[in-house]
C-alpha cells in the first residue's frame, strides 16, 4: 500500500496544486516563486477523485474531496488541516431522494458559494444535478427545480456520463446562477434555482440532425470573471464561444485555434480578457492536434488565440486534457496548471508563456485546481 | 434470530473496526437482512447498496459459501446459523 499522505505543508502565500486522479488525490506544494514543488498523496488511493476544491472563505482553508470508490460509490471528504486528515465517510452523505429513482454516480463539481455566505456550497453531480447545502456542507440536498426539471427526460449522457461539470454563480445578482451539463447544455437561473431555462442560443451540436436546438448540446466547460459578471467563455463540443449577455446569446470566438474540439477552459485571474484552452483534434482522436502539446490563450476575449509552446513538447505528444485538468491561480503573474490522461502536470508561473513538469506518472488526471493560501 | 454479517476490510471504519456484525431480524431473507442493516447502520449501508435499494453492481454477497446472485438474489433465504458474506467483485482496471 502506498505511504499514508500527510497533507500540505502550506503557509499562507504558498500555493497548492490540487490534483485529481483516476486513483487518488495529489497535493503539491510551492512557494510563491512556484519552481519547486513537494507532493504528497494519493489520498483516497484506489478511488477516481473528479471533484477537488479548496474553500477560504472561514478562518483557516478547507479542502474538499469527492473520492469515488468503483465498488462502494462516492462520497464526500473534508480536511481543516490541508489534507493530513480527512473527515469520515459517515458524514456529509450527498443522496438522491429515493422517490426521485436516481442513484449519485460521481461528483464532478465542488463549488464554494459567495465570499459573503460560507455556508453556502453548491455540488455538480452525475446523474446531471445541482446539490445545495446551506450548513457548510454538513447536510446535502438537490436543488428542486432542477431536479424535477421537465427537460430531464430528454437530457442523456455523453462519453463521460450525463455530467454537471460546471457551476458558475453570477458574481454580482445573489439569485442568478449559470450551470453546464453534457448533454443538456447551458441553463441558468434569475430565481435562485426554482426554475431553470436552457441558454445556447448559437451554440451548435455537431452531432445532432438539428445543429441548434433548444437544449442538448454538449457544452464541456464555462468560465466567467467577476470583473466583467456578464461575459462568460464557452468549450463545446465543436465550438468555442463567448456570450456578453449572461448567456442568452453566444459568438463564435474560434480565431485562430487548430481545432475549437476541447474540453478544458480557464479563466486568467486578473484579465477579464484572458482565457486558456487546450484544442483536441478531434472528437474522434481526442489527443492535441500535431501531437504539439500546446495551450492556447487569447488577451483580447476571443478576437485572437495564440499558442504557448515554451517548455511543453512539440513532437510526438499524444495527450489529452480533460475539462477539469486547467487551472490557474490567483497570483501576479498568474500560475497555469493543468494534467493530462498519461499522468502529466505542468506549470506556467508567467501567465503561460513558459511550463515546466511539475510532475509526471501520475494516474491519469481528471482535475486540476490551485489555489494560493491566504 | 440473530444473523452474521461478515465485513470486508475497505468498509471496517464505518463498523469500529469489526470484521462481522451480528444483526437481529425477525425474517428469512437477505434482503431483510440488509434492511436490519440499514437501520442500524446507514452509512455502512449506503457503501453497500445505492439509493433506489439496489446492490452495487461491483459488489458480491454470499450465503456462506454461495453467491446470492445464483439463489435467489436478496430473496435468497438465511437462518440463524447463516454468515452473509460482502466481498467486492473482480473487477476495476
Amino acid at each position: 500500500m502506498p505511504e499514508n499522505p500527510t497533507g500540505s505543508s502550506a503557509r499562507a502565500g504558498d500555493v497548492v496544486l490540487m490534483v485529481g486522479t483516476l486513483k487518488g488525490a495529489f497535493l503539491f506544494t510551492s512557494d510563491a516563486s512556484r519552481k519547486k514543488w513537494t507532493s504528497d498523496g494519493p489520498h483516497f488511493p484506489g478511488e477516481e477523485v473528479y471533484a477537488l476544491a479548496m474553500d477560504q472563505r472561514g478562518t483557516t482553508p478547507t479542502l474538499w474531496a469527492a473520492p469515488g470508490s468503483a465498488f462502494w460509490g462516492v462520497t464526500l471528504r473534508r480536511s481543516d488541516d490541508l489534507g493530513a486528515t480527512w473527515s469520515s465517510r459517515e458524514e456529509r452523505a450527498v443522496k438522491f431522494p429515493e422517490e426521485s429513482g436516481l442513484s449519485l454516480k460521481r461528483v464532478w463539481q465542488i463549488r464554494p458559494g459567495p465570499a459573503d455566505e460560507p455556508d453556502i456550497m453548491y455540488l455538480g453531480v452525475e446523474p446531471t444535478c445541482l446539490f445545495e447545502s446551506r450548513d457548510g456542507g454538513a447536510s446535502w440536498a438537490p436543488v428542486e427545480g432542477f431536479l424535477k426539471h421537465q427537460h430531464r427526460e430528454f437530457w442523456t449522457p455523453g462519453q463521460g456520463g450525463l455530467c454537471m461539470h460546471t457551476i458558475v454563480p453570477h458574481p454580482e445578482v445573489r439569485d442568478r446562477m449559470l450551470v453546464a451539463f453534457s448533454t443538456g447544455g447551458v441553463y441558468t437561473t434569475t430565481d435562485g434555482g426554482a426554475s431553470w431555462a436552457p441558454r445556447n442560443v448559437g451554440v451548435r451540436a455537431e452531432f445532432l440532425p438539428d445543429k441548434h436546438p433548444e437544449f442538448g448540446q454538449c457544452v464541456h466547460k464555462v468560465v466567467s470573471h467577476p470583473d466583467r459578471p456578464d461575459r462568460l467563455f464557452l468549450q463545446n463540443h465543436w465550438g468555442l464561444y463567448r456570450s456578453d449577455d449572461w448567456a442568452d446569446t453566444w459568438q463564435d470566438i474560434a480565431n485562430g485555434v487548430p481545432s475549437d474540439f476541447g474540453f478544458a477552459m480557464a479563466m486568467h485571474p486578473t484579465d477579464s480578457d484572458t482565457v486558456y484552452i487546450v484544442p483536441l483534434e478531434s472528437d474522434t482522436f481526442r489527443c492535441v492536434p500535431e501531437a504539439k502539446l500546446r495551450v492556447y490563450r487569447t488577451r483580447d476575449a476571443g478576437a485572437s488565440w495564440q499558442p504557448l509552446t515554451k517548455g511543453l513538447p512539440q513532437a510526438g505528444a499524444y495527450e489529452t486534457v480533460l475539462r477539469d485538468a486547467l487551472d490557474t491561480d490567483q497570483s501576479s503573474p498568474a500560475g497555469v496548471y493543468f494534467g493530462t490522461r498519461s499522468g502529466k502536470v505542468y506549470a506556467s508561473a508567467d501567465d503561460g508563456n513558459s511550463w515546466s513538469l511539475v510532475h509526471e506518472g501520475l494516474p491519469p488526471v481528471v482535475c486540476v485546481k490551485a489555489a494560493v493560501v491566504a | 434470530m440473530s444473523v452474521t454479517l461478515v465485513v470486508p476490510g475497505p468498509l471496517r471504519d464505518l463498523t469500529g473496526g469489526r470484521s462481522t456484525v451480528g444483526l437481529e431480524v425477525d425474517h428469512v431473507t437477505v434482503g431483510q437482512a440488509f434492511e436490519a442493516l440499514r437501520a442500524e447502520l446507514p452509512a455502512l449501508y449506503d457503501r453497500i447498496f445505492t439509493e433506489q435499494r439496489e446492490l452495487r453492481p461491483h459488489i458480491n454477497v454470499f450465503v456462506d459459501a454461495a453467491d446470492i446472485r445464483w439463489s435467489g438474489g436478496l430473496d435468497t433465504p438465511i437462518d440463524g446459523s447463516s454468515e452473509v458474506v460482502i466481498l467486492p467483485s473482480v473487477s476495476g482496471g
